[in-house]
């Protein structure tokens, strides 16, 4: 009941115009936006003290450097050019399986890349499937390493990313505009020209950027694809700096490069891009009455066959390969696969404490800065900031004895801004609809978290959690600068069966990461879902 | 007694004067054109809107500053009255706790009150497995064990039909009755207002007007009521 101690004579009123009644406390969420920042910027700025700008860059670094910026120039154009028929395709044809198809190209994001890799080599390596077939033609075999081989592969994560955005871009076209260009009799070019053209000369500029920036950051495709003078990128080039001449004022300075690099690239992709990469509602063919001639559909069924097997030929390649090594895989993968299961739910429990505190601050509106770090994540790549913590531990302690926490912290703090995507809709939702009802029954502070934020929020949660889980299980960045010879994660172990040349082994280790990284987060996302009424 | 003593409730660019007494026990519903400001005063009673100038007493207490829930009112709003995650029971519970840790009497309070309002034996079902007017039960239900001298309706009936809503109106003067609370409610229908409303505020022209009887203010509405009910 009411508190009646306040005498009626008082006069003196706490507020002014800053009356806002609020469930929840942004406090946590502040503090937490400023510890993760505090990370980062401590590691960008450890970066920066140790980088030798008065060496300058060398001709390798500009190698590098350049190298970077032509395979993420190349691998976002063909992804694009790719992408631009296959979404076409998708956006007006409805089949059997479209649903599924579409829901497939959004497991790249979760698939680890040293799986994808393995795929391709068993595909398109020299040995592979496609080699196999040109032998047999009596023409020489396909080589994977180097530029097209890094290419490839970022070709093969970054398709479907980019069939779902220009998707989207189809989708959001007014029907009523395919209606009037069907009652118009506009087909073909002219269709071409009036409708689509203008729906992609605004799309296109942005996902290019958004695939470019991503490309330019990508470390492990380099690593197990690229490399030699001919083919590192600056990631690589960073991680060689690091683990061949342990020369960190190198690596400090390449770092630095790196990160104006991303900086660069990632303002662009958001100046250019609306950005909205877990767009829904794609299940929706569009309604159109062109294209139903016979050369049409076969050559959209063409398109769609393509991608598809050029999306699922590596998976089941590895499959293939690895189920034969499944069953007597070496002990020291069962090692790395705990260690991996153990990194992963540290990696997700880190996550999870921090994106709920700042999603409630950035929900209740003063979280401007909380915001801010929620992103800071994107401009440093995961190998910058782990160099900077590298430099930041190293007079304390021993870094590689830190290697397993800081992996899950830093694939914590990656995941952080696609979590925050993910959670602050929601939250936005459920304050807006039930925060007064609990005001005014004065359920705040923890009972609101426990009973009802959170509660309404499992199936965002299990989502953000899945991915966390999944990107860590999967991941080969920080780890491979922190290892020693005695821990390895899942990734790492199957790149170091794949560079003794145990190629079996290293099939059957993917094939259990990748079993790993779709399982826990098929487990988590359905998790939420389960009794999470509307 | 509830006193709204020279109040200036600010929602956006709109203002609201209020300055007013409610006899404790009323029964007031609130009557005026669209976008007068009726939701405006009922939620700055409430405490989602803040006084800038003036005070809120009730019986002698000032509650201008306190927070909502710590305010004696009981409030329904036009819709999502229920958590829809949560049992019939536990959204009741929660006017008793906040935390839904409850003892054995407060838990056969909640049974009791869910009882009373009609929803015997539903204490485990989801708002999503009733109907439009049991889920009002189940808020009125609610209304019961927070044992608020105030209870404020923002019309939460609006979405039933019109019989159901008789019913609800109904339901709502006996328990107001029961537990000597005073009510008041937005009104858009004047039949509602005569049926259970004994007296009436006009809110009209940025002005909450003082309560009168509801039969005289409607049989003899003034220009921007009459022009406002046709």
């Amino acid at each position: 009941m009411v508190d009646r101690t306040q005498p009626v004579n008082r006069v003196a009123k706490s507020s002014g115009t800053g009356f806002s009644r609020h469930v929840l406390s942004a406090k946590l969420g502040w503090a937490v936006a400023i510890a993760v920042a505090a990370v980062i910027l401590g590691a960008l700025a450890a970066v920066a003290w140790r980088a030798e700008s008065g060496r300058g860059l060398g001709p390798p670094d500009w190698a590098a450097l350049r190298f970077t910026v032509i395979q993420a120039s190349l691998s976002a154009v063909f992804s694009v050019l790719l992408a631009i028929p296959v979404a076409r395709a998708l956006a007006r044809r409805r089949f059997a399986g479209r649903r599924v198809l579409i829901a497939l190209l959004g497991a790249p994001f979760i698939l680890p890349v040293i799986v994808a890799v393995l795929g391709l080599i068993e595909v398109f390596g020299r040995a592979g499937w496609v080699s196999a077939a040109l032998v047999t033609l009596g023409l020489p075999p396909v080589q994977i390493y180097g530029l097209h081989g890094v290419v490839l592969a970022h070709v093969f994560f970054n398709l479907p990313l980019a069939t779902r955005l220009i998707l989207q871009g189809w989708q959001e076209v007014p029907g009523e505009r395919f209606r009037l260009a069907a009652q118009l009799g506009i087909t073909g070019w002219a269709m071409i020209r009036v409708i689509e053209w203008p729906m992609l000369a605004r799309v296109v500029p942005g996902v290019i950027t958004v695939i470019f920036a991503i490309c330019l950051t990508s470390f492990a495709v380099a690593l197990t694809l690229g490399g030699g003078p001919r083919a590192t990128t600056i990631e690589l080039a960073i991680y060689q700096a690091f683990r061949f001449d342990f020369d960190l004022g190198r690596a400090a300075m390449l770092s630095a490069v790196q990160l104006g690099l991303t900086v660069l690239a990632g303002g662009l992709a958001l100046w250019l891009s609306r950005g909205d990469g877990f767009g829904s509602g794609l299940d929706r063919p569009v309604q159109r009455w062109d294209g139903s001639q016979r050369t049409a559909k076969l050559l959209d069924g063409g398109w769609i066959s393509l991608a598809a097997c050029f999306l699922l030929l590596p998976l089941l390649a590895i499959a293939l390969a690895g189920l034969p090594g499944l069953m007597d895989l070496p002990a020291q993968v069962y090692r790395a696969a705990a260690i991996s299961i153990a990194v992963a739910s540290l990696s997700t429990a880190l996550l999870l404490a921090m994106a709920i505190p700042m999603t409630a601050a950035i929900t209740l509106g003063r979280g401007r800065f909380v915001e801010l770090a929620g992103i800071l994540g994107l401009a440093a790549s995961p190998l910058v900031i782990g160099t900077g913590l590298f430099i930041v531990i190293r007079p304390w302690s021993n870094p590689l004895a830190w290697a397993l926490p800081v992996t899950a912290l830093v694939n914590a703090i990656t995941v952080l801004p696609f979590a925050l995507r993910i959670l602050v809709p929601r939250a936005r939702d459920v304050i807006q609809r039930q925060g007064k009802l609990a005001l005014s029954l004065n359920i705040t502070g923890w009972p609101f978290l426990r009973q009802i934020l959170l509660p309404r929020m499992r199936a965002q949660i299990g989502f953000a959690a899945g991915l966390a889980a999944a990107l860590s299980m999967g991941d080969l960045g920080v780890i491979t600068l922190f290892a020693n010879p005695d821990v390895a994660t899942l990734p790492l172990q199957v790149y170091r069966l794949m560079g003794a040349y145990r190629m079996e082994a290293a099939a059957g280790a993917a094939l259990l990461l990748l079993t790993l990284s779709f399982g826990v987060f098929w487990l988590l996302d359905r998790g939420g879902q389960r009794h999470a009424e509307a | 007694m509830l006193r709204l003593e020279n109040c200036v409730i600010r929602n956006g660019a709109f203002t609201l004067r209020a300055d007013l007494d409610v006899r404790p026990g009323a029964r007031v519903a609130i009557i005026g054109p669209s976008g007068a400001g009726k939701s405006t005063l009922i939620e700055a009673i409430a405490g989602f809107l803040p006084v800038a100038e003036g005070r809120v007493i009730w019986s002698g207490m000032d509650i201008t500053d306190i927070a909502p829930g710590m305010r004696p009112v009981a409030m329904l709003f036009q819709e999502d009255n229920l958590f829809p995650h949560l049992s019939v029971a536990q959204n009741v519970g929660l006017g008793v706790n906040p935390s839904l840790r409850l003892t054995t009497t407060e838990h056969e309070a909640v049974l009791a009150a869910i009882k009373r309002v009609g929803l015997e034996n539903m204490d485990d079902r989801k708002p999503g497995e009733l109907s439009g007017g049991q889920r009002s039960r189940a808020a009125l239900a609610r209304v019961l064990v927070q044992r608020k001298d105030l209870l404020l309706l923002d019309e939460p009936f609006a979405a039933l039909g019109p019989a159901l809503r008789m019913e609800m109106l109904d339901l709502v003067a006996d328990l107001v009755e029961e537990t000597g609370a005073t009510l008041l409610m937005i009104s858009h229908a004047p039949e509602d207002a005569r049926r259970i409303a004994g007296h009436a505020i006009m809110v009209a022209e940025g002005m909450a007007h003082a309560p009168v009887e509801t039969d005289r203010l409607l049989d003899n509405p003034p220009q921007v009521l009459r022009d406002y009910l046709g």
